[in-house]
């Protein structure tokens, strides 16, 4: 299905290009080996593997729950998406009931994660075509996502706030009200940045056409999420196949079928509302009850009840030393994070620690999606496209 | 020596006046970034400068120290080294150069025993050498690009090749409208050409007549200072710094203020150009006698304004600063109430207020818009401005052949 890109002839008439890895568009540290005629690209090359962290490997040494901070790391622009996935397949290993207040707060806060990840994909694709104001609007508001982290988590990006079994702490009560604020703000910011771009005509010009993604390339190059729905198909994990409570929630599932930058913005800013939706509905409709499933050899007992019982004191020791063993078996799953499908997969030998863990990374797919756009492209197309299909290097080279 | 000094006083006049503009437009230039990253950061919700000096005052002066001090890199495998030193130096004089035949004012005055204006050079030919004197400067640009023997600025170097050559097209067509209604070359009579008022309250400003002419001339003279949304020679995300990435140090300061002094000469062309130069908007009519005070009362709300920071500011040594500087502004406010100060500073009053106003066009327009892509430049320049100018030109002759008959 993917055909071949053939190599063009060398000539001496063609200019190879290193873009990155320091370079202010490669976000992070992705390396384009372009081909260039003049400023047409004939040839472009992703090359990765700059930001390596062994993450992957690093999982097989620790305990189930000292794994969570790891994967913050992972796609450091949607941190709580990377926490949910991994604490899902680990409850689904362990078969564990999650109560409905801490899924809903895990929705509550994984929406938000989604706001702020699609906020920077704006800022930056914007600084990338030249629009430096929205830029930083966009950020300005990523603030107060991540103030909102902060106050629940005490971190504004590493949030490592979701536990195996429920969350680690109840949020704080002023935690509500800012969450309140937040969404009585948003959606008027999201119009002053329709207004800088939606309607401008040489951002129009910079995005109509550029890239274009066909819903038989994205299906090739196994592209999900924002990605895939700009290119035609309205598929998200949230309403396909519904995790911590997803079904409880209105949405819509914004599509286009241009599968272009424009189309790609598009579906995104409309992403933004309908999270918001999400966001608004979590926060009305949250139900009272523990933040923790019951399951004592998992979840770390109360700090009261551990000055109080014997039992509580032993599995606190327990869990802290030794950690929790899953039974043997492995399982893989899957969640809509922010750039598309984010799967973890786990294999578990019976023992404290992960036997392997697997990350499916939308970003990979993203990234190389690029030696597939940007032939026939000029140079300035490649830094809008680059931007505009959003990945993380972090996710990338895990 | 002297004995020769004296008898060509007007040389020794021309060097002084060379000087003191050149002093005026370097600090002119310096403020200008530091305009430019105050408006752009409160446009963005930002405050901007505000450390060096009371809100950033002499940010400047610490940004231009850095240039001093940076280590100079000079690459061993340029091109050609001659060119590759020669090049920012060629920007930057070129840019300085065109301010030379700008008039301030229409005043006269006495230097020296010499009766001089407040211009450099009154040349017949002004505006033909402000054009050539800045289409020169595209050289600058493309030199650095080529002898940095490296693929960012040659890129750079190429895109602004093509965009100045261009523009410069468009820029030149837009100007021969203002030509046929003038009727001169020089910048001085072309201002003074637009005196007096249409209906008694409508300036007879170029602006109105040749509205098209001004757009034309005003979109082309940010494309050729390379400013957004035009800026492809320097596009930071596409091509790192452009055709100045491997320049450092001074070499780098030259090229920047090349750019800045490139806006305020565009900036005071349009002026001079379309909105009457020096001429006030009001009509000279006693009515409207008052407004001579404007640039001393303007001054004096200045000082009014430093002298509120001076109690307000929280750090010492910037309230004595602020006060310092409110002592001045209030001192230049009495001094312009003299009588030979008021009629002089009219001209450069409105001049300079004219030509802020176009500065500030030029910074609003980098924070609100996106860049356009290098065959889109060319489009809008070759299948929009340049038919637009052209035509515009052929009903402006139309006009003043009919009118003539």
């Amino acid at each position: 299905m993917v055909e071949p890109i053939a190599p063009p002839p060398v000539s001496a008439e063609t200019m190879t290009l290193n873009m990155g890895p320091q370079h202010p568009s490669t976000h992070g540290v992705l390396r384009l080996i372009l081909e260039l005629d003049g400023e047409t690209i004939l040839r472009a090359t992703p090359d990765i593997g700059f930001l390596h962290t062994g993450i992957e490997k690093n999982a097989e040494k620790l305990y189930y729950s000292q794994v969570i901070p790891l994967t913050d790391r992972i796609d450091y622009l949607a941190p709580l998406s990377n926490n949910l996935v991994f604490c899902l397949a680990v409850e689904k290993l362990l078969k564990l009931q999650i109560p409905p207040r801490a899924q809903w707060i895990r929705v509550l806060l994984t929406e938000l994660s989604r706001i702020n990840n699609h906020l920077v994909w704006l800022g930056t694709t914007a600084l990338e075509i030249g629009a430096m104001s929205v830029f930083l609007y966009c950020f300005r508001e990523r603030e107060e996502v991540l103030k909102i982290f902060e106050l629940c988590s005490g971190q504004r990006m590493m949030c490592s706030y979701f536990r195996i079994g429920g969350l680690a702490v109840e949020p704080p009560l002023d935690f509500y009200s800012r969450v309140d604020g937040f969404l009585k703000m948003m959606p008027a910011r999201i119009d002053d940045y329709e207004d800088l771009l939606t309607e401008n005509r040489i951002w129009l010009g910079r995005t109509k056409g550029v890239g274009v993604l066909s819903l038989d390339d994205a299906l090739a190059y196994s592209i999900t999420g924002p990605n895939l729905r700009a290119s035609g198909l309205a598929y998200d994990l949230r309403k396909e196949c519904p995790y911590s409570g997803y079904e409880n929630f209105t949405f819509d599932v914004p599509s286009r079928s241009e599968g272009d930058c424009y189309a790609r913005y598009s579906v995104r800013i409309e992403e933004l509302r309908q999270s918001l939706r999400i966001v608004r509905q979590a926060l009305d409709g949250l139900p009272e009850g523990p933040i923790q499933a019951d399951a004592p050899g998992v979840v770390l007992p109360d700090r009261d009840k551990m000055k109080a019982e014997m039992e509580a004191l032993i599995y606190h020791f327990k869990l802290v030393v030794d950690g929790f063993a899953p039974p043997a078996g492995e399982v893989y799953f899957p969640i809509e994070s922010p750039k598309g499908e984010l799967g973890c997969y786990l294999v578990s030998d019976g023992g404290p620690r992960p036997w392997r863990m697997r990350w499916r990374g939308p970003s990979l797919f993203n990234v190389q999606l690029l030696a597939k756009l940007l032939p026939g492209h000029l140079l300035a197309d490649a830094v809008a496209i680059t931007a505009s299909v959003d990945f993380v290097l972090g996710e990338v080279d895990r | 020596m002297s004995e020769w000094i004296s008898r060509h006083p007007e040389l020794l006049v021309a060097g002084l006046k060379a000087g003191v503009l050149i002093f005026v437009l370097l600090t002119a230039v310096a403020y200008m970034v530091w305009f430019e990253r105050k408006l752009i950061a409160h446009i963005q919700s930002r405050w901007g400068p505000y450390r060096v000096g009371p809100h950033g005052l002499l940010q400047p002066l610490a940004d231009g120290l850095k240039f001093l001090f940076k280590e100079d890199i000079i690459l061993t495998n340029v091109t050609s080294r001659f060119v590759y030193l020669f090049a920012p130096f060629l920007s930057l004089a070129l840019a300085l150069l065109a301010v030379a035949v700008i008039p301030f004012g229409p005043e006269e005055f006495e230097l020296l025993g010499t009766r001089t204006g407040l211009y450099v050079a009154d040349i017949n030919v002004g505006l033909l050498f402000v054009l050539a004197v800045t289409s020169l400067g595209v050289y600058g640009v493309v030199l650095a690009g080529w002898s940095s023997n490296s693929k960012y600025p040659l890129l750079g170097g190429l895109r602004s090749a093509a965009q100045m050559i261009s523009y410069e097209l468009a820029l030149t067509f837009a100007v021969v409208g203002v030509l046929l209604l003038a009727g001169t070359l020089s910048l001085r009579e072309i201002v003074d050409g637009q005196s007096g008022t249409w209906a008694g309250f409508l300036p007879r400003w170029h602006v109105f007549p040749q509205f098209v002419a001004f757009v034309c001339f005003f979109v082309a003279g940010v494309a050729e200072t390379n400013r957004t949304p035009f800026d492809l020679p320097e596009a930071e995300s596409e091509l790192v710094a452009g055709f100045h990435t491997e320049y450092s140090s001074l070499k780098f300061a030259m090229f920047f203020m090349a750019e800045y002094a490139h806006i305020i000469t565009t900036s005071l062309l349009v002026t001079i150009l379309f909105f009457g130069g020096w001429l006030s908007p009001f009509p000279d009519t006693a009515a409207w006698n008052f407004t001579r005070f404007l640039p001393s009362v303007l001054t004096a709300v200045l000082a009014l304004l430093f002298f509120r920071d001076a109690f307000r500011l929280t750090n010492q040594y910037h309230r004595v600063l602020t006060f310092l500087i409110c002592m001045g502004l209030a001192g230049l406010a009495f001094l312009l109430l003299h009588p030979t100060a008021l009629v002089l500073a009219q001209g450069p009053f409105w001049l300079l207020a004219k030509t802020g106003m176009f500065l500030f066009v030029f910074v609003w327009t980098r924070a609100t818009l996106p860049r356009f892509r290098y065959d889109q430049l060319m489009a809008f320049g070759w299948k929009l401005l340049v038919p637009l100018a052209v035509l515009n030109v052929f009903v402006t002759s139309f006009v003043v052949a009919w009118r003539a008959d």
